[in-house]
Formats: C-alpha cells, structure tokens, sequence
C-alpha cells in the first residue's frame, strides 16, 4: 500500500474541435505522494496544463483512471480538497486583499471570526502582513501572485495545485517567490503540483520532476530529485542540480519530434 | 487650475454659439410671416424691423432664446409650484411616472438579464422578443397601453410608468447581460475549484463585476424611461405633465410653451443622468473600482 495521493492510471483525453479530434492527454501514469513537490515541465500543449485541470476536476478525462485522495476529482472538488493558483493572480479588484483572500472561506461558509483569523494568519505565510487592507491594483505582481496563494492557502486544503504561477513574473521576483515558496512547503507539508515552462525553477522546486511532450500529450520522464530538501538559492550553481537540469533538458529533446 | 478653465471656455463656445445659430434659425422662420403682414397692411419694412418682429412674435414658428427664457421664468419662478401653469408642477408630475417606470425597468432587466445568463433557453427565446419589442414604435403602442388600462380602470400613474419601463428595461437588460458574463474563463473556473453554487457565483462574482456595465445602460436607462412617460402623457388627453404641455401647447400654436416644456424635459433628463452618474462616482469608489 503506497500513500498515494493522486493516481492517474493510462489516462487518456481527447477534445473534440472543428479541426478533429485533439489528443491532450495519452496513456498518462503517474503517482504524487503525500508531501512531495512535483513539476510538471514541457512545451506548450504537452497536456501539463490539461492534467493539472482533470486533477482538479475542471477537465473531465475520457479514459483511464484518476483518483485525488481516494476520491474521483470531482468528488474531491466537491470536498474542497485542494487549491488552485493559476498563471494570473485573478484577484478581485473590488475586494480588497484581505477580502479576496477570504473569498473562498465565505463561500465554504466559515464564521466571521475564523475567516479573519485564517486570513491573518495565511497572508502572514506569503509575507503580506499589513496588506490587508490594500487594493490589488496598489500592489506590485509579484505581491499579487502571492495574494492569490494566500486564498488558495486560506481553507487549508492538504493539496496545492499551480498552474504557472510565476510564469508572467521577472525573474528577480520570480527566484524570491521560489524561494519563499520552498520554505511554505516546509512548513505547510502540502502536497504540491506545478506546472511550469522554466527547467531551473522545476529542478530547483521539485521532489519530483515530470518531464512530458506534446502531440500526443504524454510522459516521456520521471525524475526523482536527488537534491538535499533544504536548498539554498545557490544550489542551482552545483554539479548535482546541472546535472538533474540536463537530464530534464535531454527528456524534453527526447519527446520532441521534428518531423 | 488651467484644465477647468479651459473646460469652462469650451462650453461657453459651444452654448454661445447654440444661441447664435437659434437666433438665426428664428429670424430665418420667423421673418417670412412679418412680410406677409407687412405686404397685406400695405407697409414697408426696413430690414432692422423685420428683425426685431421676428424676435418678439406672439406664435412664432421658432420663439427666439430669449423669450422661451422669459417663458420658463414665468413658469417655473413665478408660478406657485401648485398652480397649474407651473412648470415645476408639470414636471413633478412626469418625474413621478419617470422614477417608478424607471424602477419597474430597471428591476425587469436586471431580472431578465440574470435569467438570460443562467438559462440556455432564456437566452434564445427572451432575447429576440425584448429586440423585437423595442422595434416597435412606442407612439403605437402608448395609445393601447393607456386605453386598455384605462377600460380596466388602471389611471393615472400607472400606465404612465408601465409605457415608461417598456422603454427603460431594454438598455439595462443588454448592458447587465454583457455585464454579468463579464467574468473571464480563469475567474468561473476559480469559483469551481471552490465548489461554489450559481447562486454564490452570482453574488460574488457575476453582480460585482457587472456594475460598470450597469451604471453606464441606468443613464440610457433613465433618459428612455422620460421619453417613455412624455409619450404616454400625449394620447391620454392628459392635462398634467410635460407630456400635457408640450400636447396643450401644440393644440393652441403657443410655441413658446412647447420649447420651454421641451427644455425643461432637457434638464430633467440631464438632472438625472447626472445623479446616476454621482451614484457611479460613489459605488465604484467604495469597490476600488474608480478610474
């Protein structure tokens, strides 16, 4: 018995459009554990996306299986068992930080005083302490993006699932928001899928890296990281990083076909 | 200090030369019944008095600025606001009809819009009739309005402002339709993830984001509404409202009357085009929503 968390078993989705059938997702297996970090990395339409969203029961596959705690993804949805950051932070202007972060805990019905606790205590976690009260549009993206993690934190969901989150970040803020990430990890113990364009970011973050390929969508490498679980900025700079970064670099060649 | 100013200086062009073409257009129409009467009595005018005839006729075809402007001040300043020739009267009376009309609109579309978001079969079938109601014309349609009810023993204020929502739900249910599917794809998908219901989705979501887009169909909204209850003041017979001067003053050739109601119509419209703008003003500031 593994403690699997999300197990996906051939999974396959093909969406119907005007120009025929397009095959997003192929024969796809894989197991993410409680606790581990998994990216996911490969070109536009590798299905990266697609999986994170059927993970979530936004996308529904149309064979194979796929289980999210011992749930099917929509029951686990419907359990509110994870949350979702996507690529563009998506607050509400008309809330102010604090209230777009309790957003969803007035949705799921929490009292007026845990949402302000939990509030405080998840923009604490992203460091936006005293920004409660602030527009979105009176803070930088980067701010932002971490105010869309905090709601996504708020409800305390045992899984994470980002879809890019830092991919329309410079990458000064982006290696800040790596970092800061890391140490949420820690301390949270949440188990988290990534999705991302940036090989140093996926080697950096991740227990785990998903190397995958698009036309069909599939898998074309599982690495396990051999990095140490506390990384400094600078252990991008060691031989065993450049090493995990290039076999990811090799996968990535691996599935692309230029024929 | 320079922009208000120069603001300021552009109205005042403009009003200024409003007036200058209107006194042209009223010696223009006006001056061709001063010859008549000239050339019956036998008499020669010189040029100069022609003008100043055309400028002080009794029914004019165009009554000059300035005497609608003596009209209106007799009307409205000098009258007790309980008399009957009070302007400030007969437009209380049409302002009534107007807010309660605009209030049945605005309620409608809104409700109808929400309806048309939610439900496939809404959209398809509510939409080509509230299109096909407003390509009828409303001068057609008032007369039935009023008579119909009128036989049921519906007056007065009612039929009024039902003929004024007719005019009034249509720019609201079109700006709150695209108001509340306003949310991107990311945005509903979000709600989603949360396993929130339509109806939260509407609340706090779909609403707040669609209240730009219903400010700016509330001030169409409201200029409609107006026109709404002006014409369905016409047919009735009505002796009260802007609607019943502007008919008296048309039964009776008093031009003045008809271009002074009409401008007191002007600036009741633009009176509460301007409070909804406030209203705009004060709501999405308190969003954070203000540009």
């Amino acid at each position: 018995m593994s403690d699997a968390i999300i197990q996906a078993q051939n999974l396959d989705l093909t969406f119907k459009t005007n120009d025929g059938p397009v095959h997003a997702l192929k024969d796809v297996s894989l197991e993410i554990n409680k606790g581990e970090f998994v990216s996911f990395i490969g070109p536009s339409g590798c299905g990266k996306t697609t999986f994170l969203r059927c993970i979530a029961g936004l996308e529904a596959p149309t064979g194979g299986a796929l289980s999210v705690n011992g749930m099917s993804p929509d029951e686990a949805r419907r359990a509110r068992s994870y949350g979702y950051v996507f690529q563009a932070a998506g607050l509400y202007p008309w809330r102010t930080i604090a209230r777009n972060v309790q957003l969803p805990l007035e949705i799921m019905g929490f009292s007026a005083a845990e949402r302000a606790e939990r509030v405080e205590k998840v923009l604490e976690l992203v460091d936006l302490k005293g920004f409660g009260k602030k527009f979105p549009w009176q803070l930088s993206g980067g701010m932002q993006q971490r105010a869309s993690i905090a709601r996504a934190l708020s409800f305390d969901a045992s899984i994470l699932l980002m879809d890019e989150p830092f991919g329309a970040l410079d990458e000064i803020v982006r290696d800040h928001l790596n970092e800061q990430l890391l140490a949420l990890w820690a301390r949270t113990e949440k188990t988290i899928a990534f999705v991302t364009h940036s090989i140093p970011e996926a080697v950096y973050l991740s227990t785990k890296i998903v190397v995958m390929s698009p036309r069909p969508g599939r898998i074309t490498d599982v690495i396990e990281s051999t990095l140490p679980r506390e990384r400094p900025l600078d252990i991008r700079e060691s031989p065993e990083f450049v090493e995990i970064a290039h076999r990811v670099r090799e996968g990535l060649k691996a599935g692309h076909s230029y024929d | 200090m320079i922009d208000p100013l120069r603001n300021f200086l552009a109205i005042c062009t403009v009003v200024l030369a409003i007036i200058a073409i209107w006194y042209a257009g009223a010696f223009a129409l006006n001056s061709q019944w001063t010859r008549d009467q000239a050339a019956r009595a036998g008499t020669e005018l010189s040029l100069g008095a022609i003008a100043r005839d055309t400028m002080r006729q009794e029914r004019p075809k165009l009554p000059a600025p300035h005497q609608v402007g003596a009209e209106l001040w007799k009307t409205v300043a000098q009258k007790k606001i309980t008399s009957k020739r009070s302007l400030v009267f007969h437009g209380w009376i049409t302002l009534q009809a107007t807010l309660l009309g605009f209030a049945i609109g605005t309620l409608a579309g809104i409700t109808l819009a929400i309806g048309i978001v939610h439900s496939r079969t809404m959209d398809m079938s509510v939409m080509p009739w509230a299109i096909a109601s407003q390509t009828v014309p409303i001068l057609a349609i008032a007369p039935m309005v009023i008579v119909v009810l009128s036989s049921i023993g519906i007056q007065g204020l009612i039929p009024k402002a039902l003929i004024s929502a007719y005019l009034s739900f249509f720019p609201v249910v079109v700006g709150m339709v695209k108001g509340l599917r306003a949310p991107n794809a990311m945005q509903l998908d979000l709600m989603q993830t949360y396993h929130a219901g339509r109806l939260q989705t509407l609340l706090k979501l779909r609403l707040p984001a669609s209240m730009p887009y219903l400010f700016a169909s509330l001030k169409v909204a409201v200029a409609a509404a107006l026109v709404g209850t002006i014409v369905a003041e016409l047919p009735s017979g009505a002796v009260r409202g802007l609607g019943a001067r502007l008919l008296s003053g048309s039964y009776y050739g008093q031009t003045i009357q008809i271009w002074a109601a009409l401008l007191a119509a002007a600036a009741l419209a633009a009176g509460l085009v301007a409070l909804i703008g406030l209203a705009q003003k004060g709501v999405l500031k308190r969003m954070g929503m203000a540009q």
